[in-house]
């Protein structure tokens, strides 16, 4: 069977929408690992051990393990004690909390690097515990930690790929639904790691032009 | 938590383990492989070598390994490459985790300072002796701890493979999540066997790693 990318324009529609979807879960779970992300870390930090010591066990469990098991985990697990989420929004809550456990390694490292006379000055002038985490140590600590955040955002972005098993319509199970109808596997997702590709790309772009933002407001 | 499902099940899992055990181990090989190879083109005086350096890792860390292995392992027959899941899963992650380790290596090389080159060409060694004698055995005890971190990405990645239907830890949890109905037992069973696995992993890098220094 030889090769026919002239298949391809007429499976356009689901495959853009399959770019939609990918975009949105992206950037929904990427919202979500944030600030998720800095509560997980304000916790890591602050909370109590008997809060802390479980959340070191979580934490621990979703480094350990593929993401792919997560999402197994969340989506027949949350339907197990009878939550029944759409397919979008648990690969949007296995995405983000796996990813939210990566940037709460991040911001916690930030959080300690921030000078500790910060603290001090704002505890001096009044301010209660968690004003000075909320308006002075927690603001500087994520400027710092942007750019290894976008790195996350963009493999995040690859791993949204993987929500495709549990049945979200995204561009992999587009191109798996138009393959379903054409048998043409090779061209199809060469077509969808080229989208892929160019939205890694934009994102790259994006990264680039934040960090050196950031570079100029020090 | 159902005691006797996990004790009635946990041979399989185990069986799964093994499968994923080799498919790490082999995945790694052919990794570092590609890295080493990827590191000199992209390092390399050649232009033409530089660009196909830059062109693999902006590629293959560009798009989903899933999409890799679906394009190899479905879309493979077309262009005449037959391979069973298996072997698929091995070569499919492998390029893919080895354009990552390009990278690690590449860096490793170039955290060496020049004039570590520089002085030993002037005492007359070859380029490729200055590179085989001085800057790689130094070069090879910064890249440990960071390819550790490859590998332990690597681990993980493995699981990709269920997608292609191979029989190994993930694909297994799955399997078993849809015929019991235990998402949560089946997480707790095939989860600690991947911890063992990147622990016990985690601890030999990291004894590699202090004995690197010691020499």
């Amino acid at each position: 069977m030889s090769l026919d990318f002239t298949v391809v324009p007429q499976f356009l529609d689901v495959i853009l929408l399959g770019v939609l979807w990918t975009i949105l879960i992206t950037l929904g779970a990427s919202v979500l690992s944030f600030f998720v992300g800095i509560f997980f870390a304000i916790i890591a930090l602050y909370a109590p051990w008997f809060v802390r010591l479980p959340f070191r066990a979580f934490e621990w469990l979703f480094m350990g393990t593929p993401l792919l098991l997560q999402l197994f985990l969340i989506y027949f697990g949350l339907i197990q004690v009878g939550i029944d989420l759409p397919a979008f929004v648990a690969g949007v809550i296995g995405l983000g909390l796996h990813y939210a456990v990566y940037n709460s390694e991040l911001i916690q490292a930030s959080i300690l690097a921030v000078d500790r006379g910060q603290t001090e000055a704002a505890r001096t002038l009044g301010l209660s515990r968690m004003q000075t985490l909320r308006y002075v140590v927690v603001p500087q600590a994520v400027r710092d930690v942007i750019p290894p955040i976008g790195n996350n955002m963009i493999a995040l972005l690859k791993d949204s790929a993987l929500v495709s098993v549990i049945g979200v319509s995204e561009l992999t199970l587009s191109a798996q639904q138009a393959i379903g109808r054409t048998f043409r596997p090779f061209e199809f997702y060469v077509t969808a790691a080229a989208f892929y590709y160019a939205i890694n790309l934009i994102m790259e772009a994006v990264q680039r032009r934040i960090e050196r933002r950031i570079a100029l407001s020090r | 938590m159902d005691v006797d499902l996990i004790l009635r099940v946990y041979p399989f899992f185990l069986q799964a383990a093994w499968v994923t055990i080799q498919l790490s181990v082999l995945t790694a090989v052919l990794g570092l492989a590609c890295g080493s190879l990827g590191a000199a083109a992209r390092l390399s005086r050649l232009r033409i070598f530089r660009i196909i350096g830059a062109v693999y890792v902006s590629l293959f860390r560009g798009t989903p390994a899933l999409i890799q292995l679906f394009i190899l392992y479905f879309g493979g027959p077309q262009i005449g490459i037959q391979l069973d899941a298996f072997e698929a899963g091995v070569i499919g992650l492998g390029v893919n985790i080895g354009a990552y380790m390009t990278e690690t290596i590449r860096g490793a090389i170039i955290a060496i300072d020049r004039g570590q080159t520089e002085a030993s060409r002037t005492l007359g060694l070859s380029r490729w002796q200055s590179m085989r004698y001085v800057v790689l055995p130094q070069a090879a005890r910064l890249m440990i701890r960071p390819l550790g971190v490859n590998i332990n990405a690597l681990i993980k990645g493995t699981a990709l493979v269920a997608a292609i239907s191979v029989v190994e830890l993930t694909y297994t949890a799955q399997r078993y999540i849809g015929s019991t109905y235990k998402p949560f037992e089946m997480f707790l069973l095939s989860g600690t066997l991947y911890m063992i696995i990147i622990y016990a992993t985690g601890r030999g890098i990291a004894w590699l790693d202090r004995r690197a220094r010691i020499t």
